[in-house]
């Protein structure tokens, strides 16, 4: 098992530094396991409860495992009638889940996300936070390529 | 011909960001040693004669607000750059930061000066993590420099939450707590983080600090509107043919910055909507466009001008599936802390889908209006305050959508 708390201690320091704890275990894990929530409260020395509200508040962070890959299509308006959902299906079909998913392999996972900021080339999506902007249905198995 | 005017987006281009000499060839830092040498009050007043108004959407007065944290007495205060930039449509400040990254911190240590404080953070949005690299790498070239004195900036870095924009609820994220706004009473300058004064400005409007003290207030306040002067940086998405970004002249009309900057709509269609200020703007028709895009000329017409995020709409698009989108937005982003946005949303969602798909009739018409009304009044923060906006106006401007739907 990890030792979260090797990870976690750095920010100990940090007032209100949790975040950024949880930035770094994530970094790891692509998500939050129960152990590390756990061993952030210990080191915060906050309840248990409360380093779990945190968690669960922030869309970036997840308290269930996800695929290696985490792709996040943009749904805000801007990108929705740049075509976003035509983008969503052509996930869905090629990567053969859908929504909220992760590949059985566990390579990859598929969010919605909100306007991430790279509005200059709808419709965007971004993989591990990397941003690829003006996608089409017929792109999406060559940018997919990249990672598999 | 409508022009650009370039003050916060001065060194694009033209500067490495990621070298702290270029900005200093390029004058950086000059204001900070004449700020220095004045005393705090006479910052303040030059940028309360400046006129300058946040950028952050709400177009208080930078100086004032300043003024309110310096009289304050307190062991610490904080000055807080909100670069957490989450309104749909808007990258503005990611583009002020990527390119020219030590004029914000210029202005943040201008502001420290001004109100007595020896920290400053800077809350970048959790989807910018090179960002928050180029951030990090100026405070450490600017503290090697020494430039900074003895004020001392973090970079932090959100997590996804659009209410965390909302300054309270940014302050409660900085403190490691879920990102709900507080009540106020308290406002920020006189209990925020910590419980300590604390100013939170947009990146914007730090950007806008240094070029004020160097070339003196009465330059700033004789460019573009007289009661909201300076320039704003403004992102074009949707239907325009030109979508960039562009930084303009206050008292330029909506109609210069869709027809000549944007270049007009295209495909050659026909205008028909354009959404200002980001998801909570209004949404605007042809009838109101010459009006100056300042932020009074705005409100005055209903609607916002926000973030400065442009959302052009053509004669073919859906105005009532686009709404009907942005419902989801706001469902999806309250915090649940009060009762009539936590509620009002997903209620207003619910009815905006069964008008979208043909089931709604004129009385669910009348209930978005009833209850718009009372999350404008109740809700605890902009968020549900501003959440009925874009439904409220496009009943108002686009009626004709709505009724084609109505059973
Ligand atoms: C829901 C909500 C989201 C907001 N998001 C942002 C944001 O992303 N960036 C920002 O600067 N201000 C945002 N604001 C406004 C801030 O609360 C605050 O007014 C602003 O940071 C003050 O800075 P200024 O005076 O320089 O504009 C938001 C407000 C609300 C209600
Ligand atoms: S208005 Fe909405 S976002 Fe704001 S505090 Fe209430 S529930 Fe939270
Ligand atoms: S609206 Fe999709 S990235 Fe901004």
């Amino acid at each position: 098992m990890m030792d979260y708390k090797e990870i976690i201690s750095p920010y100990a320091s940090l007032e209100g530094g949790i975040i950024e704890a949880f930035h770094a275990v994530q970094a790891k894990m692509n998500y939050l396991p129960e152990e590390a929530i756990i061993a952030t409260a210990e080191v915060f020395k906050i309840p248990v409860k409360e380093a779990y509200g945190v968690a669960t508040f922030y869309s970036y962070f997840s308290i269930t495992p996800r695929g290696k890959n985490i792709i996040r299509i943009c749904e805000s308006a801007p990108c929705h009638i740049a075509g976003a959902q035509e983008v969503v299906d052509a996930l869905e079909k090629e990567l053969g889940i859908k929504m909220g998913e992760t590949t059985p392999d566990g390579k990859f996972t598929l969010e919605f996300a909100q306007c991430v900021g790279q509005c200059q080339e709808t419709p965007v999506i971004t993989i591990n936070g990397k941003p690829y902007g003006g996608v089409s249905p017929e792109s999406i198995p060559q940018i997919l390529g990249e990672y598999k | 011909m409508a022009e650009e005017l370039r003050i916060v987006l001065r060194h694009l281009g033209k500067i490495d960001p990621m070298n702290i000499d270029d900005y200093l060839k390029a004058g950086g830092y000059q204001a900070l040693k004449k700020a220095r040498g004045m005393s705090p009050m006479d910052v303040i007043e030059e940028v309360k004669k400046s006129g300058l108004r946040g950028r952050g959407g709400a177009g208080f007065s930078t100086g004032q607000k300043w003024l309110f944290a310096h009289r304050m007495e307190a062991d610490e205060k904080y000055v807080v750059c909100n670069a957490d930039e989450g309104e749909p449509g808007t990258y503005k400040d990611r583009v002020i930061m990527e390119n020219d990254p030590h004029s914000v911190l210029e202005g943040m240590a201008i502001c420290a000066h001004a109100i007595g404080a020896s920290k400053g953070y800077i809350y970048c949005r959790g989807e910018y993590p090179d960002l928050a690299k180029t951030l990090k790498n100026a405070v450490d070239q600017a503290k090697d420099k020494g430039v900074l004195g003895h004020f001392d900036i973090e970079v932090r870095l959100g997590a996804g939450a659009y209410v965390c924009g909302e300054e309270t609820a940014l302050i409660e994220s900085l403190e490691g707590q879920r990102g709900e706004p507080r009540y106020r009473p308290p406002y920020p300058p006189v209990s925020g983080l910590w419980q300590k004064p604390t100013i939170v400005n947009n990146v914007e409007t730090f950007a806008n600090i240094a070029p004020i003290i160097e070339k003196g207030s009465a330059w700033f306040a004789g460019i573009g509107a007289a009661k909201f002067p300076g320039t704003k940086v403004l992102t074009l998405t949707g239907d325009v043919k030109n979508r960039t970004f562009i930084e303009v002249p206050t008292d330029t009309t909506i109609r210069d910055v869709i027809f000549e900057f944007g270049q007009g709509i295209a495909g050659n269609k026909k205008f028909k909507a354009v959404q200002i200020g980001g998801t909570s703007g209004g949404f605007i028709p042809e009838t109101l466009l010459d009006t100056p895009i300042d932020f009074d000329s705005m409100r005055q017409t209903g609607a916002t001008l926000g973030s400065g995020a442009v959302f052009v709409l053509d004669q073919d698009r859906d105005i009532v599936d686009v709404v009907t989108r942005i419902t989801q937005f706001f469902e999806h982003e309250s915090c649940g802390k009060c009762a009539p946005c936590r509620e009002g949303t997903m209620r207003m969602r619910r009815i905006m889908e069964k008008i979208n798909t043909g089931h709604g009739n004129k009385k669910d018409i009348a209930l978005l209006e009833r209850l718009g009304r009372v999350m404008a009044g109740a809700c605890l923060c902009g968020l549900g305050q501003a959440a009925p906006t874009p439904v409220i106006t496009t009943i108002n401007n686009f009626s004709t959508d709505y009724e084609t739907r109505l059973v």
